[in-house]
């Protein structure tokens, strides 16, 4: 145990603890403003595998990393149009067409991988940019301030997202949207112009949050997700619906993981219980809701199609 | 619907023509793969079970307005609760065996909702956060179970994989029509449907659900134990995921319990896929039954229509979610199904307490759906 | 109950939709018999081989995992397709298919569809395989990794011995390590990975005690993310050479990659994921086993053997990077152990049942 409470290791499991939980973070901060306005969004997932395809296959055709991130945003642009459609004008039950969109991006980017790629050939990662001053600082430089610029957007993302949210007239139409969208329509606004902008850019960020995993990685393989995008929706719950609760969220989960796997190789963790300990995360993210959320109310209209009138 | 069939069915048409495989031989086999013969029908009823028993585990959890996305989890501790049952009392009788493993599916699973559903009731820990978290658990306790105190010690090769030996066959849930591959699984889903038909329709506590899931405040009101009912709901639509997993390992063609590490490994996606079953069912089990019929029989088609034109299964996947997309996209399921919730809830009880209709409860609402 | 009729009508439909359309293209199509795949993956032997001019044997493949994952279906795989031109090989895969009562479905379509010989590549797919193959006497079966034939006269098995391999590159480890710290990235401890896990160390023992081999099961057989951290952590723990078994693996060697850190593959060759620090693979030539049981089908023998491939039988191969300079001495100790191991004055000591 002592070896782990060295300067070295503990640096290295909260960077890696972190880059665990920048894709998370960019899904879960995608979720959030799609919910506020109340719409849910569960094809997360799908969206994130289909955009770090792209991500991936532009960088191995182009090898330029910032286009394969423009791409995976568009990609998952696109992709939220089509939910909003389905969600939006179209008033599907969400749960459920979610669940078509995963399947959809599960399916295709497993598709375009065999036909397009085939054997998995590794592509270039995002650089380590080291913040001048800020990364010198002993440990905690190391620990914040050397990633790779990906998780500086994660992260600056929350509270800028916070800020939209709200202090901004757009942020206080989309939680309007979400409690109480009869209201907003009375008033003239747009309840499904709203909703489309919000599923639309959170999707955008699920996109990015698929190009995060892939370029970090610089490979792909079939279902690389693992199942994140559902990660991500429950830590928007976590996270009650705010940028900051969610930020914990994905860092509470990304440092638990990262600490098991350095208990692991330091052999803290025997090999006979290893995976019992990598249910750790899960485990903890539940006890820490049960111990430090109580009535947090939803956005009143979530998953709830408008129907003027209705 | 079938416009919504036609336009997937399209849609797979365009891919199919863009890997360069014939459309006409592909959707042949899907069919026929499916419904076309006694063998794919039969395949199709194998499949269609734990679909069958998911989907009304759905039912029952969402017409309380409890949205179970842990159906994956639950049918995976229901799996290695039967599995370890039979290990331990292998040489029960049948007559006696059988039923003792598929209870203990069913608690397994019914544990397994009922955390989530308690945390919810009494911690306000939301379901979907709890379930999905749950799912993760429910696999590392399998993996760690069936790499180790369960293992196969015996298997006669190298390579152990994660799996346990075969079950006892006294377990075995027996085959229904000789020469086919038909078993009583399915017996077990109709008679689960038709219960719980019977519960939410004509019981006071299925009564209870349902108010509840319209209106918590009103049924509290009402002097209804919400927060008890609540638990129940989780607790009973995982019992049911639960039963779906001991149905799949005493079921399955190798008689025991296997898994790739995933969840999906052991369960085929049948915690998911149940959901969309009950969904298209309207959340009304009888409908479930057909709707996981016709969707099982989509699913064994799609592996018939791979082998047949040879195209990645991957293909299959994706065609599978643009259905599923299409489907609830045109069909406009929410306020039909509103319109069912409220023309039920008054009907068969006869309304003592009935709950006022309720502005905007959805069936799929994932929100404590109050009136405005 | 009338929205019930109107849903009942729909789905009625939707059956009728499906009919009609399956009927229409039913008109001009062929006949599905035979099981005559076309396009997609399947590879057609042009059929030039002397002894067999017109008829191509047909095999089928069923796999849990994809036929480009780098590792147990990609062995498979490429093995098939080393052997379709030379014995007229028509080849047709179903992959993906872990879920047993999928796969039994594509056993049994193949099996019906008169294919010569079906190989369920997964030892989850026994049971299965035991009952299709005892309905069909007259189809040839092959499934692995096992060692179980069933007592059928139509199944042969097939298994690695992985340990041998792991053995092998375990010396080798031994004898690159700097830092005496060696990390390895499994899945879950079992199987093929634990077989191979358990032969590295048993190399590394056997050629310098005073080696750590660190061994980090991450829970699952595919998370990329998290293989890729697991070896961080060992490089942050100092380890300067690494191996790892099972698909996700490709994620570890990004990591070794970037950190200039010796990296040993298994499965399938890894030289091409990183070709400046893989130092070498063991790699599964499935073909020797093919060879021998298509050799049967050919001779009227359709099953009852079981065949291992090992470093004796060149089923196994260490291959190495010639990119990457291995000091003489090291080569030769690993030589001496491939040579021990084939003789069987080596053994690595390994069994599963613990």
């Amino acid at each position: 145990m002592s070896e782990f409470f060295t300067l070295t290791v503990l640096t290295s499991t909260v960077a890696s603890g972190i880059r665990l939980a920048t894709p998370f973070l960019l899904a879960s901060l995608g979720e959030t403003l799609g919910q506020r306005s109340g719409v849910l969004n569960l094809g997360v997932d799908g969206i994130m595998l289909l955009s770090a395809f792209g991500a991936y296959y532009t960088v191995l055709e182009t090898g330029n990393l910032w286009l394969a991130v423009l791409v995976a945003v568009l990609l998952g642009a696109l992709m939220g149009l089509v939910t909003a459609v389905v969600s939006v004008t179209l008033r599907a039950q969400q749960g459920i067409s979610g669940i078509g969109v995963y399947l959809f991006g599960l399916g295709l980017s497993d598709l375009l991988f065999q036909k397009l790629v085939g054997t998995p050939v590794p592509v270039a990662t995002f650089p380590t940019v080291e913040i001048p001053l800020l990364s010198q600082i002993p440990t905690i430089g190391e620990m914040f301030f050397s990633a790779n610029l990906i998780v500086y957007v994660a992260f600056l993302l929350v509270p800028a997202l916070a800020f939209v949210l709200n202090r901004t007239t757009y942020g206080t139409k989309v939680r309007a949207v979400g409690e109480n969208p009869a209201a907003v329509d009375s008033v003239g606004l747009g309840v499904g112009r709203i909703r489309y902008s919000t599923v639309i850019v959170g999707s955008a960020l699920a996109g990015m949050a698929g190009a995060a995993l892939s370029i970090q990685l610089g490979i792909f393989q079939q279902n690389l997700t693992q199942g994140m995008g559902f990660i991500a929706v429950a830590l928007v719950y976590f996270g009650a619906w705010r940028p900051v609760g969610v930020m914990a969220g994905s860092l509470l989960y990304g440092l638990v993981a990262a600490t098991v796997l350095t208990w692991k190789t330091l052999g803290i963790i025997p090999e006979s219980a290893s995976d019992l300990a990598a249910m750790a995360p899960a485990v903890l993210t539940v006890l820490a809701l049960v111990v430090v959320a109580r009535r947090v109310r939803q956005p009143a209209a979530l998953a709830q199609p408008f129907v003027r009138g209705g | 619907m079938p416009a919504a069939a036609l336009a997937a069915l399209l849609v797979g048409a365009l891919m199919l023509l863009a890997l360069g495989a014939d459309v006409a031989t592909g959707y042949r086999a899907l069919f026929e793969g499916a419904f076309g013969s006694v063998d794919a029908l039969t395949s199709t009823a194998i499949k269609s079970v734990p679909l069958v028993l998911v989907g009304v585990g759905i039912c029952v959890a969402f017409r309380a307005n409890v949205l179970n996305i842990g159906g994956e989890g639950q049918i995976v501790m229901g799996g290695l609760a039967s599995t370890a049952t039979a290990l331990a009392v292998p040489d029960l009788p049948g007559p006696v065996l059988l039923p003792v493993v598929l209870l203990a599916g069913l608690v397994g699973g019914a544990i397994w909702g009922a955390i989530p559903g308690y945390l919810k009731a009494y911690f306000e820990v939301n379901e979907i956060l709890s379930t999905i978290m749950f799912n993760i658990i429910a696999v590392q306790i399998m993996n760690y179970l069936l790499s180790g105190p369960l293992v196969d010690r015996d298997f006669s090769g190298f390579s152990l994989i994660p799996q346990t030996r075969r079950l006892s066959p006294n377990a075995d849930l027996p085959v229904l029509v000789g020469g086919t591959q038909l078993h009583g699984g399915v017996i077990v889903a109709l008679l689960a449907a038709v219960l719980v038909y019977v519960l939410l329709w004509r019981t006071g506590l299925g009564f209870r659900l349902r108010a509840v899931g319209l209106s918590r405040d009103a049924s509290g009101y009402a002097g209804m134990p919400v927060k008890r009912t609540i638990t129940l709901a989780l607790t009973l639509s995982g019992a049911l995921c639960g039963l779906a997993g001991a149905v799949l390992v005493f079921g399955s063609a190798s008689h025991r319990m296997v898994t790739d590490g995933t969840a999906t490994g052991f369960t085929g996606a049948a915690g998911f896929n149940g959901i969309v079953a009950a969904l298209f069912g309207g959340l009304n089990p009888l409908w479930t039954i057909l709707s996981a019929f016709v969707f099982g029989g989509l699913l064994v088609g799609g592996t018939a229509m791979q082998i047949a034109v040879q195209v990645p299964t991957a293909l299959i996947v994706a065609l599978n979610g643009v259905l599923v997309v299409f489907v609830v996209a045109i069909e406009d399921v929410r306020r039909r199904s509103r319109q069912r919730l409220e023309s039920f809830v008054r009907e068969p009880d006869g309304g003592s307490t009935a709950p006022p209709p309720a502005g905007d409860a959805v069936a799929v609402g994932v929100g404590e759906a109050t009136d405005p | 109950m009338k929205d019930g009729m109107f849903r009942w009508a729909r789905i009625a439909a939707l059956v009728a939709v499906l009919a009609i359309v399956a009927a229409a293209c039913g008109d001009d199509a062929e006949p599905a018999d035979g099981g005559e795949a076309t396009g997609g993956t399947t590879t057609e032997a042009t059929g030039t081989t002397p002894a067999e001019p017109s008829e191509p044997l047909q095999v089928a493949l069923i796999a849990p995992s994809a036929t480009n994952d780098l590792a147990f279906t990609q062995s498979m795989f490429d093995a098939l397709n080393l052997l379709a031109d030379a014995e007229n090989l028509e080849i047709a895969v179903s992959d993906n298919l872990f879920v047993v009562e999928d796969a039994a479905t594509a056993i049994r379509t193949y099996a019906s569809d008169g294919y010569d010989l079906v190989i369920a590549h997964g030892s989850q797919y026994g049971g299965s395989v035991e009952e299709i193959a005892a309905e069909f006497p007259e189809v040839s079966f092959a499934w692995g990794t096992a060692g179980d034939t069933f007592g059928l006269p139509n199944v042969y098995a097939y298994q690695a011995a992985s340990d041998e391999g792991g053995y092998v590159q375990g010396v080798l480890a031994a004898g690159l390590t700097e830092s005496k710290i060696i990390g390895v990235v499994g899945p879950i401890e079992v199987g093929d990975a634990q077989l191979y896990v358990d032969g590295f160390k048993a190399g590394v023992e056997a050629t310098d005690p005073s080696v750590s081999v660190k061994v980090n099961y991450t829970g699952s057989f595919s998370d990329v993310a998290l293989a890729a951290e697991a070896a961080r952590s060992f490089v942050a723990a100092d380890s300067d050479v690494m191996t790892g078994s099972a698909q996700m693996v490709v994620g570890a060697i990004g990591v070794a990659s970037e950190n200039d850190v010796a990296w040993f593959g298994t499965q399938s060759n890894q030289t091409s994921l990183a070709p400046e620090i893989v130092v070498a693979s063991q790699v599964y030539h499935w073909e020797v086993v093919l060879q021998q049981i298509i050799d049967g089908i050919q001779a009227g023998a359709l099953g009852g053997e079981s065949y291992t491939i090992d470093l004796a039988n060149g089923g196994e191969v260490i291959e190495y990077n010639d990119a990457f300079a291995v000091p003489e001495d090291v080569k030769t100790n690993a030589d001496a152990a491939i040579e021990g191991l084939t003789s069987g004055s080596i053994e690595t000591g390994v069994t599963l049942v613990s």
